[in-house]
């Protein structure tokens, strides 16, 4: 299976033990998701919910997608895709942010 | 004996074999490209002839040919066809995906049955679309702005917006094998500085379409959820806010605007350095401007609502970042024009329609930068000059580029010459009849009259006449290609794989090309646009 050399993540096989280890990660991550909606913590309820969101969703594009096994320009498939999500939410909060100040400074 | 040899058809992607089933189950990229060509037709005259009973209307100041709510819903359904059934499928759907695989020397699209999934889901998309129109249409305009959309519009808007969420699919699907066909099957030798402009271009258009489309699809399931189940994303009522939707609407669609126009500037550099002889002037710079342009074009989208109640620090920014998009846009209006200068120019056909191109996109452009200022902006906004300024970019820039690049490629996909005449007279209809439609809406605009109603002052008459005068001989500058087209395909001269003497590699096969492509991969030891070291043949058609 010369070719899938070539391209990385098809022929790479992963210890069974790591993927076991991530799994027992995102459990642990959902568990956690659970147990912090049952606290208010004010508007870092949301926050706390789409960190952890984010690390899993990372743990499993990494290992489970096999991206970190992957060529670069996979990796910077990827990458791509979430710099394009970043220029939304950045440029949106351009508006957002700013939305409330004064439109004449000093007035 | 010999004589018999000479009548064998040599096997070509269209007589390899026969039957509906051939093309519809067809792999074959440019069978797909063929698909495509016949349903943006047809999309386009459906569009075309919405846009026949605006101008109607339009010819005079009383609302008298059609109600408004008649003429909203002509409008929409004008805008809805056209943006997303046909310019943003044209060049490359059917342009890209006949003649880039050709062009990388390879044998087919990286995902042929991908490919024709693509070409599926349009139609899945159009059907469902064109259902809901048929049915009662929609009155939303093609932009769909809540809260109108969600909560007060009374018609078939998830129906329209399902049709658009599909076809969606087609276009990131389209976009996914440009990318990889382009990565992984260029032939030996062709490196991405050799690899033609037309490529580069569909490959920015590419990461458009894979990037942005997911955003607009999202965006308007969104507003199909909040319209039948009342969550809260854009109601203010129900925490939302409406000018989200405009912020992730415009987010896809400005950079759409790209979608649309990008691949056209890949034919017309195409046809550019063909009639002028020469290697396109400053390759390295045409070629990033495009990339350039795709990603700058991400970084504008707010310019559209600079009037809709955004804050004025984020206005700034945007009006600011919308200036950028003109560099690498004039980047590649100068090179165009310096690779012309000097060179060898002959006047066929595509060459008459990339001279227009040219012109009318630069006048589109330049009106985009007014439309970019804040101040100019309040007083435009949503008036004829933002018409004009699109129609000049859309028409005057995407269909032009798309009619420049079906009379170049025409050739290699019937292995047929049109009438060259009569194609030369269709150019300088379009020509004409474009300028003649939307010149005098800039005027209009510039003099307060507001886009979207059925009816307006007496005192705008004459000039709304002078568009719809216009817009008649437009429709004839379009007819006239598809009468020819489709009679040359009977009638017309054998093209030979190189009517016009052109480089390249999709003209070193035959024409028609076989379903393979290539006989033999090519090697490719040369520079894209090698015209200096191309044998001065005269081009041996259209004199």
């Amino acid at each position: 299976m010369a070719e899938h050399k070539e391209t990385g993540s098809v022929g790479h096989i992963a210890p069974a033990k790591l993927y076991v280890a991530i799994w027992a990660i995102l459990t642990a991550l959902t568990l956690t998701t659970v147990l912090v909606s049952l606290v208010d913590i004010g508007p870092m309820n949301v926050v706390v919910a789409l960190v952890i969101a984010t690390i899993k969703g990372t743990l499993v594009v990494l290992f489970f997608m096999h991206l970190r096994y992957s060529p670069k320009l996979t990796m910077a498939t990827v990458v791509a895709a979430m710099f394009w999500l970043f220029l939304l939410l950045s440029l949106t909060m351009t508006d957002y942010l700013t939305r409330a100040w004064p439109t004449y400074p000093g007035h | 004996m010999a004589t018999a040899v000479q009548t064998v058809e040599r096997e070509n992607y269209l007589n390899s074999n026969y039957g509906i089933k051939s093309w519809l189950l067809t792999t074959d990229h440019k069978r797909i490209a063929v698909l495509y060509l016949i349903s943006i037709t047809a999309m386009f005259w459906l569009g075309g002839f919405f846009a026949m009973m605006i101008r109607l209307e339009l010819l005079t100041p009383a609302g008298d040919l059609v109600s408004s709510d008649t003429y909203n819903k002509l409008f929409t359904m004008h805008g809805i066809i056209m943006v997303f059934f046909f310019l943003i499928p044209a060049v490359p759907a059917v342009i890209g995906n006949f003649v880039v695989p050709l062009m990388v020397g390879a044998k087919d699209m990286a995902f042929p049955r991908v490919n024709l999934l693509s070409w599926y889901l349009y139609m899945a998309g159009a059907i469902t679309a064109l259902t809901a129109m048929v049915t009662g249409g929609v009155d939303t305009g093609w932009t769909f702005y809540t809260p109108f959309s969600t909560t007060y519009s009374n018609t078939h808007v998830i129906g329209a917006a399902i049709g658009i969420f599909i076809a969606g699919f087609s276009s990131i699907l389209t976009g996914l094998n440009f990318i990889v066909t382009i990565h992984r099957m260029r032939a030996p030798g062709l490196t991405w500085r050799r690899l033609p402009l037309f490529c580069w271009s569909n490959y920015a258009a590419a990461i458009i379409m894979v990037l942005g489309t997911p955003v607009i699809a999202i965006t308007l399931l969104l507003v199909a959820l909040e319209r039948a189940f009342h969550i809260g994303i854009f109601d203010p009522r129900l925490g939302g806010d409406p000018i989200l939707f405009q912020h992730l609407f415009w987010f896809y669609s400005h950079p759409a605007v790209y979608l649309m126009i990008l691949p056209g500037m890949g034919v017309i550099s195409e046809i550019v350095a063909c009639f002028s002889r020469k290697r396109v002037f400053g390759y390295e710079f045409v070629a990033l401007a495009s990339i350039a342009i795709a990603v700058f074009g991400f970084l504008v989208w707010a310019h559209h609502m600079f009037v809709a109640g955004i804050s004025v620090y984020a206005a700034l920014v945007f009006s600011l970042l919308s200036y950028l998009v003109a560099i690498p846009s004039a980047v590649k209006v100068f090179n165009w024009t310096a690779t012309m200068y000097k060179g060898s120019i002959s006047y066929n056909t595509p060459m008459l329609y990339a001279f227009g191109f040219i012109g009318l996109f630069t006048v589109g452009g330049l009106t985009g930068i007014f439309l970019a200022s804040l101040g100019i902006d309040v007083h435009v906004h949503d008036t004829y000059f933002v018409i004009a300024h699109f129609h000049y970019v859309m028409v005057g820039g995407g269909v032009m580029a798309y009619m420049a690049g079906l009379h170049f490629w025409w050739p290699k996909m019937t292995g047929k010459m049109y009438p060259e005449a009569w194609a030369k007279l269709s150019a300088l209809l379009v020509f004409v009849g474009f300028n003649t439609t939307f010149f005098p809406q800039f005027i209009l605009g510039y003099m307060g009259s507001p886009r979207r109603y059925h009816a307006y002052p007496p005192e705008f008459q004459v000039l709304n006449v002078l568009s719809t005068a216009g817009a008649s001989i437009l429709a004839v500058g379009y007819v006239l290609p598809m009468i020819y087209f489709v009679w040359s395909l009977r009638y017309g001269k054998d093209a030979g794989p190189n009517p016009w003497n052109a480089t390249g590699l999709e003209w070193m096969t035959s024409s028609p090309p076989p379903t393979h492509n290539f006989d033999e991969t090519p090697v490719v030891t040369w520079e894209a646009y090698d015209y200096e070291h191309q044998p001065q043949e005269e081009i041996t058609v259209g004199h």
